[in-house]
């Protein structure tokens, strides 16, 4: 005698195993928020109790986890469409989207409520408004409505590092600006770089992405020139006081590197780059990932070395805009 | 012979249990962390323990530090 139906599919909704639900917040992006924010809490000038420190993390993490969820809900359609995503957790079957929506919710409220106890009321409400701007205004609105989707949407990106510096310092400063800048300006060369290559999946799921609505050819202009808009905004933060001779070498180099792939996607046409298989468009946006990725990692480089009083005095000179 | 047939969805479930529970006593252990780290501000704690210390009363701390 058994209390349970073997006869039946078990892909109905709602039977999801506990890998489903952790999946359904975004795991690969809550990494990238884990480490923006990390640097952002490291290099902002004060500290917390480490544990202080853990739980910001952690609910920054969880915050972003819970706009996973909530974008996951909504673009559930889009999901089933598209290859890339055919296989989330809600297309899929396995989690009811219902469920997606509740989990969203609950763990929204947790985070930011959790973030306000643990650190300060600013870095909560920041919070807040990250998850309201990923789910309302990039999920429901940007998305199905216009191609500078990725540019406006990318700020939900971006603001992880802003609440990590705010968490421990309570205040908004030009370093926290550039840091959400960093991320801001990179946005939209690293997705129209991968929606190059991925056209046909955007195409089917009809999101207006610049290059269903205005061509590969704009877009490959557009990348460039968002590129060269990036710049000045990565070699700035070089400038404050999380930056210095290290991060300005490293981001100079880097900046040479993503302008000149940049070029590179620009002077090639559609016969090209369908002729090798995306190849240039592929390498560009490997290494808009490795770009991020370092600079965060110089600016905590950075902060390490300005332990060393030889160091602190040498980088001392390169700080020009510290004092704004 | 037991009277019920285990199941992939028993699996499945007692996975999402024993997760939960897991999430719910890391996250007790967090609070209860962050409480210690906010009330002790650093510092040691003392508790009361019905009994008069010096070291517990505001004014003769702040006597001492004049």
């Amino acid at each position: 005698m058994t209390d349970l139906r073997t006869d039946i599919s078990y892909a109905t909704p709602g039977e999801g195993s506990f890998g489903d639900y952790v999946a359904l917040l975004k795991p690969r992006v809550m990494s990238l928020v884990v480490f923006t924010a990390l640097v952002g809490l490291l290099v902002a000038p004060g500290s917390l109790h480490p544990v202080e420190a853990l739980a910001a993390i952690i609910f920054i993490a969880l915050g972003a986890g819970a706009s996973g969820a909530l974008n996951m809900w909504w673009d559930a359609d889009i999901d089933q469409v598209m290859k890339r995503t055919s296989g989330r957790p809600i297309p899929a079957g396995k989690v009811a989207p219902g469920e997606a929506l509740g989990l969203g919710v609950a763990l929204s409220g947790l985070s930011v409520i959790m973030l306000w106890l643990a650190t300060n009321a600013l870095a909560g409400f920041l919070l807040a408004f990250t998850i309201f701007f990923y789910a309302v205004i990039y999920s429901m609105w940007l998305k199905r409505a216009t191609p500078q989707n990725i540019v406006i949407g990318g700020a939900a990106g971006a603001f992880p590092p802003l609440i990590g510096w705010v968490a421990v310092t309570g205040s908004i400063s030009l370093e926290a600006c550039l840091m959400f800048l960093l991320i801001f300006m990179w946005t939209p060369p690293h997705f129209w770089a991968l929606a190059l290559f991925m056209k046909s999946d955007y195409h089917k799921a009809n999101v207006p992405m610049l290059t269903v609505t205005h061509g590969r050819k704009v877009t490959r202009a557009h990348i460039l020139v968002y590129t060269i808009a990036l710049i000045p905004f990565a070699l700035a933060a070089g400038l404050t006081s999380i930056g210095g001779p290290v991060y300005l070498a490293l981001a100079l180099v880097l900046n040479l590197m993503f302008l000149q792939g940049a070029v590179a996607i620009w002077r090639r046409d559609e016969a090209q780059a369908e002729g090798d298989g995306y190849a240039t468009e592929k390498r560009v946006f490997r290494f808009s990932l490795a770009y991020l990725f370092l600079h965060f990692v110089a600016i905590l480089a950075e902060a390490a070395l300005a332990n060393l009083p030889a160091y602190a005095g040498f980088a001392a000179q390169f700080k020009i805009l510290e004092l704004f | 012979m037991a009277i019920t047939r285990e199941h992939d969805l028993h699996k499945r479930r007692s996975g999402r249990n024993v997760g939960l529970a897991v999430v719910l006593v890391l996250f007790i252990a967090l609070v209860f962390g962050l409480t210690i780290a906010k009330v002790s501000g650093g510092s040691a704690l003392q508790a009361f323990d019905h009994s008069y210390r010096p070291s517990l009363d505001p004014d003769h701390v702040r006597f001492q530090q004049r």
